[in-house]
């Protein structure tokens, strides 16, 4: 577990669907956003992993919320979004 | 005579076989989970609900374990993904979606409603969740923060809602009474 409540990270900009099958659950929308991690929600197996019965270590899985206005042009002041994010997505920011 | 044309009940009934003699899925346990998966509905959570709603030690519970409080409730969790529950206050309102699917905490809240899975909800409650909340006749005060919960992963999230004025002194099964599936996912909000 590399990240702490609070801190600043990014979400990587990378597109692994465009160099072959890939099974993803970081939303397209997030990638290159500023957020920062609110929770740490244990350790699981790797899904991008599991979904093509490859073996799944475990990797560490963190709530991450980025402001409405990080995400889109009209976005409201004062709201935000929460995601979960696996660690290998995010970088510090 | 190859596999997809082999009869449907005796290849089940071939699979179940196998699944037992090798000790990884029983009989029973095929039973309990088709009772639990029949018995899950939104009165579930709406029970879970209504008693955060008049027992503090059972609320902190809820929002430190979800599933622990599930538990507590006699709700099975066995092989049920982590649930968290989110709290709606005068100062927050969340709301669930699943942007690449539909995860939806089916153990506390059932099948989800047909809208939970369309694309235009899972597209609208990350982009206008404001527009989308006046479409279900939710209008939340201008200085109340949305929190869209765009559940992606291995954790299933539900919303406490906040418990409606002119409920006090209500029993628990009255307030159950009032908590609706879309209170529990938070396009709306319980009223009286």
């Amino acid at each position: 577990m590399n990240f702490s409540i609070g801190d600043a990270v990014a979400v990587k900009d990378d597109w692994p669907e465009t160099r072959g099958p890939a099974h993803i659950r970081t939303p397209h929308y997030l990638r290159g956003h500023k957020g920062q991690i609110v929770r740490y929600l244990g350790d699981h197996p790797n899904p991008e992993d599991l979904a093509f019965a490859r073996p799944a270590p475990k990797r560490p899985l963190y709530h991450v919320t980025f402001p409405m206005t990080e995400l889109w042009p009209d976005g409201r002041a004062n709201d935000s979004l929460v995601v979960e994010l696996y660690e290998h997505w995010l970088e510090r920011a | 005579m190859s596999i997809v044309e082999t009869d449907g009940p005796e290849l089940l009934a071939a699979l179940r076989k196998l699944l037992a003699a090798k000790n990884i899925v029983s009989d029973e346990d095929i039973a309990a989970r088709r009772q639990s998966t029949d018995n899950a509905s939104p009165g579930q959570g709406a029970k879970m609900v209504a008693r955060a709603w008049t027992d503090p030690a059972y609320k902190a519970l809820m929002l430190e374990d979800g599933t622990k409080a599930a538990e507590a409730m006699n709700i099975p969790m066995v092989g049920m993904p982590p649930l968290g529950v989110l709290e709606n206050t005068g100062d927050v309102h969340n709301l669930i979606v699943c942007t690449l699917c539909s995860c939806y905490p089916r153990a506390v809240l059932g099948y989800p409603p047909f809208w939970y899975k369309s694309a235009a909800y899972r597209a609208r409650a990350v982009r206008d969740p404001r527009g989308l909340l006046g479409e279900f006749r939710t209008t939340l005060p201008d200085d109340v923060q949305i929190h869209v919960v765009d559940s992606t992963a291995d954790y299933r999230w539900m919303v406490l809602p906040k418990r409606p004025e002119g409920t006090e002194g209500w029993s628990v099964e009255q307030l159950a009474a009032i908590v609706r599936e879309g209170d529990m996912v938070g396009v709306t909000v319980p009223s009286v």
